[in-house]
């Protein structure tokens, strides 16, 4: 029995597995309403565009980066695909395909910056932070857009119990831990991570990867971005301030290793699902958002420290 | 009657900034042989043999394979053209398992609703072989190569590099880091890959190991080729000589 722990404990997952049965069993004693089917539909929902943005940021942190860009890339997708509803008068796929093209070009500028112009990924993507939410201010005039046709709302509906926006999530989920286990390029990803130089003298294309990392990345955030317009039927251009916090805290949470290499789609996955929880917990038992805060730093650093431990490297 | 040379350098020179690293050296490796690259400190073998390993490419220069010119744009292509190189630090990733680090680059795949996908199987399979030659306690090919000890990732190290069976295989300072058993098994495995057929570039500045297996040695002294002796003429007072410039 022992012994099985122990094996269960060598997964990069097991933190965040052990945390969010944790938190479901606090949860579920603390408050009367959290095992209801409403509250349930509503964290499903909740997570869905937290864990997109930890998806991507999983990728770009597997290849030994880090994307502080998210949470902008997203405001300028949810403003973007909006303004082209309403103002360009376009219809809805194409507004959608609009902002998916635009945010994996963010994705893209920033892994530009990296691999060409050579500037370590924190400043290049906190650069894009930067710009993204300049151009998503400008574009809205700072004021938020509302009122998308119903072929749009669409996105937010419920098929059943789950929404769309959940489908879309576990749509996502399961393409990207596809590409990372079974995909060259999954391969190369997590091999840059953990030796980039060693990566290199193979004859890996080191660049093209963290391309694709970053792209990738921009994609996630592009599809949270409409994701959200829908759930919210409205575009805010200072929307998703403090996201990539989020999503970078789910990702270690879920296991994602900070030095590159290590870690899953599914941990970030139930990371981000830990951190959604805490915070549906939290409006449930009516105490201030502000702890939100404290507690997100506090399971982050313990998950950090429990992670690190026992690792060896051969560098 | 000229032979064709297996690997032929000329004039290759490379500078990083105001450095000058290499200035016009010149190269051979013969079919079958084992060629000792000596040199001091800043030499100039390492950034030699990355050239021609394709991890950098030379300012000036050429280089030959089998008679023909080649020119590497990256380390894939010279491993497409059969120059494998274990690294001094075993070059090995961490987070990947043993079959991963013996295919990185090379992945066997195969094809799945259309899209090309890891043949894990294969690798694992096929891994197992490899290391399975090479006389060392390997368990499975599943295992993360962090957990490994020197040796074993020594061997996954040398595995990759012989899977496919090139003509030459680079050796650079193979035994800076190991015991003395390590450093045996080391020179052991210098001359299997003779008897395979594989041509080895072994670099080193421990003239033991030098004296052990190569049949030539070429001395390069502040980025210049300042000799060549056939390793049963020469002594290792002369080569150190050379290497110093005290001559």
């Amino acid at each position: 029995m022992i012994d099985g722990l122990r094996k269960f404990g060598q997964f990069r997952e097991a933190p965040s597995l052990v945390a969010l049965g944790g938190i479901v069993v606090v949860s579920s004693l603390l408050s009367p309403y959290f095992f209801t089917g409403t509250n349930i539909k509503n964290v499903l929902t909740q997570v869905s565009i937290i864990a997109l943005l930890a998806e991507g940021e999983a990728f770009v942190i597997l290849t030994g980066g880090i994307d502080l860009s998210l949470g902008s890339v997203l405001a300028l997708v949810s403003v973007l695909v909006a303004g082209c509803m309403k103002s360009m008068n376009m219809p809805v796929y194409p507004a959608v395909l609009v902002g998916l093209c635009v945010g994996t070009l963010c994705g893209l500028t920033s892994g530009l910056l990296v691999t060409r112009v050579r500037i370590p990924s924190f400043i290049a993507t906190l650069a894009m932070m930067a710009i993204a939410r300049g151009l998503a201010l400008i574009y809205s005039k700072g004021v938020p857009i509302s009122m998308f046709p119903p072929e749009f709302r669409i996105i937010a509906k419920y098929v059943g119990p789950v929404s769309v926006l959940t489908l879309i999530m576990i749509a996502m989920l399961v393409v990207g831990q596809l590409i990372l286990s079974w995909t060259r390029t999954g391969q190369y990803i997590r091999a840059t991570g953990g030796h980039e130089e060693a990566t290199r003298y193979l004859g890996v294309n080191v660049d093209r990867v963290k391309l694709f990392a970053f792209s990738f990345s921009g994609f996630c955030a592009a599809v949270g971005g409409v994701m959200l317009t829908a759930r919210m039927d409205s575009a805010y251009p200072n929307v998703g301030q403090g996201y990539e916090l989020d999503a970078i805290g789910s990702a270690v949470l879920g296991g994602i290793s900070f030095t590159g290499g290590l870690g899953s789609v599914g941990g970030a996955f139930m990371g981000a699902l830990v951190i959604t929880i805490l915070g549906n917990l939290l409006n449930l038992l009516r105490v201030s958002g502000f702890y939100q805060y404290v507690f997100k730093g506090l399971i982050l650093a313990v998950a950090a420290l429990s992670l690190s431990r026992g690792v060896k490297y051969a560098k | 009657m000229a032979e064709t040379r297996l690997v032929e350098m000329k004039g290759i020179s490379k500078s990083f900034g105001a450095v000058k690293a290499l200035q016009s050296v010149d190269l051979e490796l013969r079919h079958h042989e084992v060629l000792g690259l000596v040199g001091d400190n800043a030499a100039g073998k390492s950034t030699l043999m990355k050239i021609l390993s394709g991890v950098y490419a030379p300012d000036g220069g050429e280089i030959f394979m089998e008679g023909k010119k080649v020119k590497f744009a990256s380390p894939a292509d010279s491993r497409r053209l059969g120059i494998e190189m274990i690294f001094q630090d075993l070059a090995i990733v961490p987070n990947l398992n043993i079959a991963g680090n013996i295919f990185l680059g090379r992945e066997p795949v195969k094809s799945f609703l259309g899209i090309k996908i890891l043949d894990k199987r294969k690798m694992i399979e096929e891994s197992r072989v490899a290391v399975g030659r090479l006389d060392v306690d390997i368990r499975s090919t599943r295992l993360a190569a962090a957990g490994l000890s020197g040796g074993q990732q020594q061997a996954v190290a040398v595995g990759r590099a012989i899977y496919f069976n090139p003509p030459v295989v680079i050796m650079d300072e193979p035994t800076a880091a190991l015991s003395v058993k390590g450093i045996k098994r080391v020179l052991e495995l210098v001359h299997e890959l003779k008897e395979r057929g594989i041509a080895v570039i072994l670099i080193s500045h421990r003239l033991p190991n030098i004296f052990a297996v190569t049949d030539r040695i070429v001395i390069l002294r502040t980025g210049k080729r300042v000799a060549e002796k056939m390793t049963k003429d020469t002594t290792a007072e002369e080569i150190i000589d050379l290497m110093v410039g005290m001559h």
